[in-house]
């Protein structure tokens, strides 16, 4: 097995576009990137830049920060989803972002940038190829994000009703807390520490004022969850340079594995697939772990499939705050990556998709 | 769900209806926010990349060959040069304008990547590779490159 490391890292911060009702901090201001201009770096609204820009800034930074140039990269691969989007072909337009001479070895997942990553990583195995680029983009302000994920269910059962996401993570809520594994407050002491945490951290720009025991007097969305207990969901992008026998952060281990479609017949209240995933990837307990949670309660399964402490978990607030469809995955690979440059031994980077949990991507990063 | 032609109790299921609608809201980025300002204006104006130095029209935010923004804005002229074109002959839904006529890559002059447009004024037969076309401006304020109305050839009808 080939030893592939993390070398660079690159990343549009998520840009919340859609204020949710329930922030009640200070006024948001409209966010704002950083890229390169032509004289020097200028500062740009989310809506300014198109795909291929936002690839071209993410893709350009994590060369920059790996100390090489698209003439080094052997493999390109990119997730992204049109649906998302809303226009055919949107991964190929985004292209330009990564120039197309001389050509290179390409592919393109339908799913966020962690299974890019997880691609690419598998074609560094191959050992023809030495260093691969992996980029991610999402714009889930342009379109009904709630309505593409309920595309996304089986067509001859579930999307015919159209449940939104929060229906199906209410049913798994609700039996968590049947089963005696969690309760209201515990969903909505995830929350608040998310919030707490995100404030704090470089690449979140959002904040709101979430006071834990007034949060139980808002009413049920999908009960037992409220509107916070669903990730907000934002814009983004994200990059990351892969060197075969490199330097930075390597990757230990990474694993995939998907439970059933049929909710009916999973037990909803844990995660088989994300405790198969982590013990493939290598197990055991990492000194940080950054989860890609769509809802509060997942927060809870993940910790107890993962065995992981609370403490552990999310330092950067994670993605409840700031939720970039097809990049949050890749991004929680980039703050794993960062807490091992920043000293950690050992980090875990998750990345989940579909309803519920239903699939779960495990990548743990060590210290080279 | 199931058809309503399945009169017998019996009968199985063959298809079912699931109508999806999805709805969105594109907005132009800057970069071509900027050009559709400028052909409001009766302008066609592209922008070049600092690398290769080719001039795009309509402009990209990135060069597709050299992977860097594009910033410096570059007045086009309002005639080219074709470049190929195709004779559309038959109808499809959703077609603006009556079949035949001709969609062809004209060259802006100035610019360096051919623009995709409509030739009229000329009977579709013709028109030949290489013949230089100028742009005839719609009246109405469109900020769609539907301002430009067609290409004709240049100083007029032939």
């Amino acid at each position: 097995m080939r030893r592939v490391h993390v070398q660079g890292v690159g990343r549009l911060p998520p840009a919340v576009r859609n204020v949710p009702s329930y922030a009640t901090g200070p006024a948001w201001d409209e966010p704002q990137w950083s890229v390169a201009g032509p004289d020097g770096p200028e500062l740009l609204t989310p809506a300014a830049l198109d795909e291929a820009e936002m690839v071209q800034a993410v893709t350009a930074a994590a060369l920059a920060d790996a100390g090489l140039s698209r003439d080094d990269v052997g493999f390109i691969c990119s997730g992204s989803n049109d649906y998302h989007q809303g226009r055919p072909f949107s991964f190929v337009m985004a292209l330009d972002g990564v120039g197309c001479w001389p050509p290179k070895r390409e592919s393109h997942v339908e799913m966020d940038g962690a299974f890019a990553l997880y691609e690419a990583w598998v074609r560094l195995q191959h050992g023809d190829v030495d260093v691969a680029l992996v980029y991610a983009y999402g714009r889930s302000s342009l379109g009904p994000t709630d309505e593409v994920l309920s595309l996304q269910l089986d067509p001859y059962f579930l999307a015919p009703l159209g449940p939104p996401p929060i229906a199906l993570a209410g049913l798994q809520a609700q039996a968590l807390v049947d089963a005696g594994l969690a309760t209201e407050a515990d969903f909505a002491a995830v929350v608040a520490r998310a919030w707490r945490a995100a404030a704090d951290d470089l690449y979140t720009s959002v904040s709101a004022e979430l006071v834990e025991d007034r949060m139980l007097l808002h009413p049920a969305v999908a009960s037992p969850l409220r509107a916070h207990d669903q990730a907000s969901f934002a814009d983004g992008a994200a990059a990351v340079v892969l060197v075969a026998e490199g330097a930075g952060p390597a990757i230990e281990g990474i694993a995939h594995c998907i439970d059933p479609m049929d909710f009916g017949t999973r037990d909803l209240t844990t995660s088989r697939s994300a405790r198969l995933a982590h013990a493939a990837a290598g197990g055991g307990i990492p000194e940080v772990a950054e989860l890609h949670l769509r809802f509060s309660p997942e927060a809870l399964i993940l910790r107890d499939a993962l065995g992981l402490e609370e403490a552990l978990v999310d330092p950067t607030g994670g993605t409840l705050p700031s939720d970039v469809p097809m990049v949050s995955g890749l991004t929680r690979v980039i703050a794993a990556t960062e807490h091992v440059r920043g000293g950690a031994g050992r980090a875990l980077a998750h990345c989940t998709a579909g309803p519920c949990l239903q699939q779960n991507l495990v990548t743990l990063l060590v210290a080279p | 769900m199931s058809d309503s032609d399945h009169t017998h109790e019996t009968a199985p299921v063959t298809r079912f209806k699931a109508p999806t609608r999805l709805d969105y809201t594109v907005t132009a980025a800057a970069v071509t926010a900027d050009f559709l300002r400028h052909i409001l204006e009766q302008r066609l104006v592209g922008r070049r990349c600092p690398v290769c130095a080719k001039v795009y029209l309509p402009p990209r935010g990135v060069c597709p060959t050299c992977a860097v923004r594009c910033h410096e804005q570059v007045e086009a002229g309002h005639a080219g040069t074709i470049d190929t074109f195709s004779v559309v002959r038959i109808p499809f839904e959703g077609q603006v304008l009556e079949p035949p006529y001709v969609c062809a890559r004209i060259l802006i002059d100035g610019t360096d990547a051919p623009l995709l447009h409509i030739v009229g004024e000329i009977a579709p037969e013709e028109v030949t590779l290489g013949m230089r076309v100028e742009a005839v401006w719609d009246d109405r304020p469109l900020p769609t490159l539907a301002r430009v109305r067609y290409f004709r050839p240049e100083g007029g009808t032939p």
